[in-house]
């Protein structure tokens, strides 16, 4: 009950920081004030709340029970390639979204790009691909509060009680602080969740005596020794998994955080100081994940294991639905948490137990921007904020929070989990598909509004079709693949156990390609901005002489 | 020059993430712990650190912030 007690607590905390900042100010009525803080943030606000809302509950949960199934790759797979492309992203991109929106008074990226390709209607099409691919995290959020509060209460709290509770304190914290509540708890929470890793190695560390006789003995078994290299995996899976970090700038929420910065100066720190944020967090998570395959006097981890080996030795022999309760049961989403129970004491667990929710309730953000993006890309683009005045947009992006967080925990009450875990893949790669929109927008002066709309289309039909196919064909089981449409003889398209290859690659990689061609050839065919629109975001003279996108 | 250099950095950056000389390796262990495959990953991610800050050092979009438009407005603050 402690840990419940210690994560209540920090509940308490949160809602008091978004009720302070409400106190603090931006209670004016503009729209600025509360969507964006009035692009007033300092740098270190800026770093750790951009570095937070980028955390979700995959940070700390899901990457060590990937790395317990999978090994050490996992660090490389998401935490380097994440290390690189997400500060790189946010120097090439972020800077001049920045520029863009002090200049232009744009608070959503769609803002933008109506106005960049004069367009009206094509910018709804990209607020809607956006929204559909967010709302997938609020529900997962939601459904990680309620497993999390349930878990560290021993079955107290129950799962419904768990979600509507962590579902309202972001509710209110958001409805309340806006953009200055959101980004000073995130902070807060940044804050506690880097010190959770290198807490949980020391005291786990401690417990079991040293972890280096727990790793001589995952390389001196046969079934572990693998987890230590990255031998299980294809490096052309590796090298194009390398593309999922791209969608971080493409995500709303990350956009429109570029835009509260009160001075560009603002991203030097973040830019330089995320990769070793990744590292504080992304190392500990995999390492723990990877030591856990030692740890089988936990409760619960010996259990996965064996799992595990009767999927590998008997993989021919299960039927579908014993291969799936078999793949449930070996997931080790939850072995942190089991081995802090196993580990660690009681007030300890608690605060771990806080920062996991730290991470879990990362939705806030989300729901902050889909609330900005509608009452800005829809309510006032189509009258409302003329009709009735920005006090009532404000509002009305208030009420759009309540809506969503509401809609949120309904959808995690109704629908199996797993629904929702696919849909964030689906996520990843969207988002990375819909890149070519940003870099065009700022780059290329003869792209068009017709290649956008290629773009949006594009990326809702290869994600359907990904969506179709892994829906048909069942997953193989682990080692295997099933060949979806080969020429001859080689495998083009593929059913793998974690989703689906194109020629060996993630279908991130042909989604990316064609997006990018269809926004060229597009863009070449249909009539191009006027010079007066260009004029505002190509014309500034460099030092050199040549011309500069703003 | 200075743009060639600089990107040629990045570039090599980006194709090091892809370390197929550790792949079948576990050891050394450093520390006795950390499989060298990690070990690589974690130094590869302060390596980037220490590229962005020579992106920030010796290729910072100043033109940026000149035109962004007006300075910070009245009434705002720095949290």
């Amino acid at each position: 009950m402690i840990p419940a007690l210690v994560v209540f607590a920090y509940l308490g905390v949160v809602l008091y920081i978004g009720i302070f900042a409400f106190r603090r100010g931006d209670r004016g009525g503009a729209a600025e004030g509360y969507f964006l803080a009035n692009r007033s943030l300092g740098q270190y606000v800026f770093l750790l709340s951009l570095f937070g809302t980028n955390m979700t509950a995959f940070t700390i949960l899901g990457s060590a029970g990937h790395a317990f199934t999978n090994g050490i790759v996992t660090y490389g797979l998401m935490g380097s390639s994440s290390a690189f492309l997400i500060p790189l992203t946010l120097y090439l991109f972020g800077t001049r979204i920045w520029a863009l929106g002090k200049r232009h008074g744009f608070i959503t990226p769609v803002q933008m790009y109506r106005d960049r390709w004069e367009c009206g209607h094509i910018g709804t099409a990209i607020f809607a691909m956006q929204a559909v691919l967010l709302v997938p995290y609020i529900v997962i959020a939601v459904m990680g509060g309620g497993t999390t509060l349930s878990a560290v209460s021993g079955g107290f709290v129950p799962y419904w009680l768990g979600g509507l509770v962590v579902a309202v304190v972001v509710m209110s914290y958001v409805f309340l602080g806006g953009m200055r509540g959101t980004a000073w708890v995130n902070t807060f929470q940044t804050v506690l969740f880097l010190t959770f890793g290198a807490a949980a190695i020391i005291f786990i560390g401690i417990s079991i005596g040293g972890f280096p006789q727990a790793m001589q003995q995952l390389l001196d078994s046969p079934e572990t020794a693998p987890l230590m290299t990255r031998e299980q995996v294809a490096p052309r899976f590796f090298f194009s998994y390398m593309l999922i970090p791209l969608s971080s700038i493409m995500f709303p929420h990350i956009s429109i955080f570029c835009l509260t910065a009160s001075k560009m100066g603002q991203f030097k720190k973040t830019i330089i100081f995320y990769p070793l944020c990744i590292l504080a967090i992304w190392l500990p998570c995999t390492f723990l994940g990877l030591a856990a395959n030692a740890m089988t006097d936990v409760p619960g981890i010996e259990e996965k294991i064996e799992a595990r080996a009767t999927l590998a030795d008997e993989r021919e022999l299960l039927t579908s639905a014993e291969t799936a309760d078999l793949q449930r049961a070996a997931a080790g989403d939850d072995v942190i948490i089991l081995m802090l129970e196993h580990y660690a004491p009681l007030w300890l667990a608690g605060l771990l137990g806080a920062g996991i929710m730290a991470a879990v309730m990362a939705s806030d953000s989300q729901i902050l921007a889909l609330s900005t993006m509608f009452a800005e890309d829809v309510f006032a683009y189509y009258g409302g904020a003329s009709r009735f005045g920005p006090a009532v947009q404000v509002q009305t992006g208030r009420i759009f929070v309540i809506v969503i967080a509401l809609v949120a925990y309904v959808i995690a009450l109704q629908l199996p989990p797993g629904i929702f875990g696919i849909a964030v893949q689906y996520a990843f790669s969207g988002f990375t598909t819909l890149l070519p929109l940003l870099i065009a927008a700022l780059f290329w002066r003869r792209s068009t509004k017709w290649g956008a709309l290629a773009v949006v289309i594009w990326t809702a039909s290869t994600m359907l079709a990904v969506a179709v196919l892994q829906a048909t064909i069942p997953a193989p089981v682990p080692g295997t693949v099933v060949s979806v449409w080969a020429i001859n003889g080689i495998d083009v398209v593929t059913r793998t156990p974690g989703g689906t290859a194109v020629l060996g690659f993630m279908p991130v990689l042909p989604m990316l390609l064609g997006s990018s061609l269809l926004m060229i050839i597009v863009s070449c065919v249909t009539p191009a901005p006027t010079a007066k629109t260009l004029a505002r975001y190509f014309s500034t003279p460099h030092a050199s002489g040549h011309v500069e996108p703003v | 020059m200075k743009r060639s250099v600089l990107t040629i950095l990045v570039v090599a950056l980006y194709f090091l993430h892809q370390d197929y000389w550790f792949w079948f390796s576990a050891e050394p262990l450093a520390f006795g712990i950390f499989p060298v495959g990690l070990v690589y990953h974690a130094v590869y991610s302060i390596a980037v650190a220490v590229l962005m800050w020579i992106l920030i050092r010796f290729a910072w979009p100043d033109h940026l912030e000149d035109e962004s438009g007006s300075p910070v407005s009245s009434g705002e603050k720095t949290s």
